[in-house]
């Protein structure tokens, strides 16, 4: 039998040690890095386009590939557009979901719609995407636009979003096929902030005679208001990146929509589309200038989501 | 409880007899209300589980109706002739399989450095919330990325840089999910480890990263379920592949972007095999969750 | 061993949780083979100081201690000496039973394997040494290749004795070893402690003032960070000298 209780096994084992507190801590740096590299090969790819437009880039609706004109208006507005539609649409059906789950769910149905949620969170963009442009669009273009445009086409104010032609794709569909996609995002999230909200505070309220509805007004969503938003937040980040399912059934113009049935451009489907066929510096660069705006935005979005998460965490810890 | 019967007759007292039919109307009110926003929310999940139901019997409809030996055989054709799509379903197995491989061992010991390491220093706040932003970054904007720093120097689309990009939707799962399975090791166990003199290494490497281990497969496999859906990524750096094509280092042919390019087309055909392949992908994706989902329910672990 | 017949000698030892004063000016030598309880109400820092005996303390930020602690002539305070080569030398089970992933055999062995370099057959026999020590070895020699989570708690915990026994450290330190089992698993266990001491100096921590008088030659009572009174297991419980040492053994308080 030797024995190791020696300096140099001893001495082998602290490098050992060194070494790999180095290593984990280089792949964590790398994550980090990845960030920071995305930005700058971002920023510097855009860089023709940024001296060509400069800031003018943002607000000109200009698309035009053979002249080498530019302009992020269409595809901006169209992400912004489609994922406040998925938003409007989304957020309350992932809010009505969260409290069915929490507070009206038996006990046998939770695990199936929980199951059933992370299905709908999983199937990937571009099932929706063929879904939306093969079965969904034809079927709203027949049955149900028509009666959109002609119940609401005439309404003062807001009459002229339902003045379109029934394409059956374009922003609309866009932004409901969005809305689906982000309402298991947004309802899990909502569900997991419920659920810590204290017992004894809801019972608190429903031993005073409310109904479950006050109790979720009054008590469960202040307290978990910060998560709430977060969730939200979280739900917009992930509309504003999509693509697939988005490039399907948003139609594809550079144009500007006139109204919620024309098609029109987002950023990520301005990319999807046209990156292959870009030459020409400017053209490149000019797309790539989308993509760092579109990087710019979710991040400022996602990081915000982050911190209004966290600071419900901090809340729960203190109350707890 | 003593409620004396004095203290009963005070409390029937107290209650003022004029705001009876007052306080009715109000419950009522109030208890309308209540069973509007409770319907409302019934609605909502239905709302979500017809698109859900409709989704997946459109995609069984369609996809199994393009099912067929050939495409698992056969290349993608031209438009007009018949074909599959086993060049897309190699290429897409190859970049799963090498993207996986690539971003598991980065994502694995970021995530040790974040639970075992991560106490002091500004590193591990900061590259946790850097991960997280990653998690639900646009997957389009990391193909851009690769395009630009792999895709441009090296002059030419490729397998490996879509496995790159692959990889990098892989890491920040990875990173998560590992860090949480390591917290969730009781403390207690690292300490016995230490307790017998054990380099903090071993301590994590044998023992503590050893107990977590569903955990960390778990997360692994989910990570792989994301990046099988994947086509964004994909577009500027593995671009497509027409034919049959085994060397990573050309454009490689995967189900998303075959779909892409197939459904996009008005070629019925390529329209068929384009349902296919989405059925393919899908049942994959979904075969994955269930798998990793009853892996993470193994709360005994025999080694 | 040291000269005047103590194995660990602890000279003016303080512990701090941050600010927190956790240990306060303790003094005390701990007699070889022989079984040290150390005893007193929740929060008295019994626990700390055995944790101090280990240095185990340092793998959490913002711990230290200041003093000595001295095992056979050296101060293992001291910053140059090589923490895990102590803890081969001063091995310690735990509250709750620890085994770890892997095969009994494995859990075994994972210390042994550590510091020493052992052929197929001398490493059975070790194996086979440390169960029996635990008196675990009957009713696990036919399963050595399962896993460790597989044993009840009982036999956890004694596995984790054999475990730590396996490495032939000088010193055990056990802190409540007893209190997440049963009482059957509690008597053998105690049984072991008093045929281990013949190898091994133990020192033991225990919320249970009737297994201190089971089981100790030497018991300390602790309270708020002080060692108040130090002496022999029966004069401390038939004749404590401190009042407070009587207040806590009759039970006025806990």
């Amino acid at each position: 039998m030797t024995q190791f209780l020696n300096a140099k096994h001893m001495q082998h084992q602290r490098r050992l040690d060194r070494a790999f507190f180095l290593l984990t801590r280089f792949f964590a740096f790398l994550v980090l890095a990845l960030l920071i590299g995305i930005l700058i090969s971002l920023l510097i790819g855009s860089v023709p386009s940024i001296k060509s437009f400069g800031l003018g880039f943002l607000f000109s609706s200009e698309w035009d590939p053979v002249n080498n004109h530019f302009g992020a208006l269409v595809p901006m507005f169209g992400t912004l557009v489609t994922s406040f539609i998925a938003l409007l649409i989304g957020v309350p059906v992932s809010f009505g979901i969260a409290i069915f789950l929490t507070e009206l769910c038996p006990t046998w149905l939770k695990r199936p719609l929980g199951i059933a949620i992370e299905l709908l969170a999983g199937i990937p963009s571009i099932i929706y995407g063929m879904w939306g442009l093969f079965v969904f669009a034809p079927l709203f273009a027949d049955k149900v636009q028509p009666l959109l445009i002609s119940a609401f086409g005439g309404l003062p104010g807001v009459g002229f979003l339902f003045r379109g032609a029934p394409m059956g794709i374009g922003m609309f569909t866009a932004g409901l096929i969005l809305a689906i996609m982000v309402i298991p995002f947004i309802a899990s999230v909502m569900r997991d902030v419920f659920e810590v909200v204290p017992t004894m505070l809801k019972e608190s309220a429903y031993g005073l005679g409310s109904t479950t509805w006050e109790v979720v007004r009054y008590v469960v969503l202040p307290y978990t208001k910060n998560g709430v938003i977060g969730g939200i937040m979280l739900g917009l980040g992930r509309a504003l990146g999509e693509t697939m399912a988005v490039t399907f059934v948003i139609g594809n113009s550079a144009n500007f929509p006139d109204n919620l049935f024309a098609p029109g451009n987002s950023i990520s489907s301005t990319l999807a589309n046209e990156f292959a066929e870009a030459n020409g510096e400017m053209y490149l660069s000019s797309l790539i200038e989308l993509g760092l705006i579109l990087f710019f935005i979710t991040f400022v979005v996602l990081a915000c989501s982050k911190l209004l998460l966290l600071r419900l965490k901090k809340q729960e810890g203190r109350a707890s | 409880m003593n409620t004396t019967p004095q203290t009963m007759q005070s409390i029937k007292l107290s209650s003022p007899p004029a705001s009876l039919t007052m306080s009715a109307s109000l419950y009522r009110k109030r208890r309308l209300i209540n069973s509007v926003n409770m319907i409302a929310s019934m609605l909502a999940v239905l709302f979500g589980l017809f698109w859900l139901c409709w989704i997946l019997f459109t995609l069984l409809q369609y996809g199994v109706a393009g099912l067929s030996l050939a495409v698992f055989t056969q290349s993608t054709p031209p438009p007009g002739s018949a074909g599959g799509l086993a060049n897309a379903i190699f290429g897409s197995l190859m970049m799963t399989l090498f993207g996986t491989l690539i971003g598991t061992p980065v994502g694995i010991l970021a995530g040790v450095y974040l639970a075992e390491f991560g106490q002091r220093g500004w590193l591990a706040p900061a590259t946790r919330f850097i991960n997280d932003i990653l998690l639900s970054a646009p997957s389009i904007v990391i193909g851009l990325f690769v395009y630009e720093v792999y895709v441009v120097s090296v002059g030419h689309f490729s397998g490996w840089a879509g496995s790159l990009a692959l990889s990098l939707l892989v890491i920040p799962v990875v990173v998560r999910t590992t860090e949480n399975m390591l917290r969730l090791v009781p403390s207690s166990l690292r300490e016995a480890a230490a307790a017998l003199g054990a380099p903090q290494w071993k301590v994590i490497m044998h023992v503590t990263l050893r107990s977590a281990k569903a955990g960390v497969m778990t997360g692994v496999l989910l990570a792989v379920a994301r990046i099988s859906g994947e086509t964004a990524p994909l577009l500027f750096t593995a671009l497509n592949n027409q034919f049959w094509n085994g060397n990573m280092n050309q454009p490689m042919a995967n189900l998303p972007i075959v779909i892409f390019q197939f459904a996009m087309s008005p070629y019925a055909d390529w329209h068929t095999l384009a349902w296919a392949g989405s059925l393919l992908i899908t049942f994959s994706v979904l075969a994955l969750n269930i798998v990793a989902r009853w892996l993470g329910s193994q709360k005994t672990q025999s080694h | 061993m040291a000269e005047n017949g103590t194995k660990l000698q602890v000279r003016n030892l303080n512990f701090y949780y941050g600010k927190f004063q956790a240990l306060k000016n303790i003094e005390l030598d701990i007699a070889p083979n022989k079984v040290t309880a150390f005893i007193g109400p929740s929060g008295c820092g019994k626990s700390t100081l055995l944790r101090t005996f280990n240095r185990m303390y340092e793998l959490y930020p913002g711990l230290r201690a200041e003093g000595e602690i001295i095992l056979d002539e050296q101060n293992i305070l001291e910053r140059n000496i090589d923490v895990n080569l102590l803890r081969a030398k001063v091995g310690m089970v735990f509250q709750k039973p620890t085994p770890f992933p892997m095969s009994i055999y494995d859990n075994i062995t994972f210390g042994v394997r550590l510091y020493e370099k052992l052929s197929r057959s001398e490493t059975d026999d070790r194996i086979e040494w440390a169960l029996r020590k635990a008196a675990l070895w009957d009713e696990v020699k036919d399963k050595l290749k399962q896993s460790g989570n597989s044993l009840s708690g009982g036999q956890q915990q004694r596995l984790c004795i054999a475990r730590a026994v396996a490495a032939r450290p000088e010193v055990l330190l056990l802190d409540e070893p007893t209190s997440a089992l049963d009482p059957i698993s509690t008597a053998h266990i105690e049984e072991l402690i008093h045929e281990l001491k013949e190898d091994y100096t133990i020192a033991i921590v225990t919320h249970n003032m009737q297994q201190a008088a089971r089981v100790s030659d030497y018991t300390a009572y602790m309270y708020l960070g002080e060692m108040v009174e130090f002496g022999e297991t029966d004069a401390i419980f038939t004749a404590p000298k401190q009042k407070a040492t009587e207040d806590y053994i009759t039970g006025k308080f806990g």
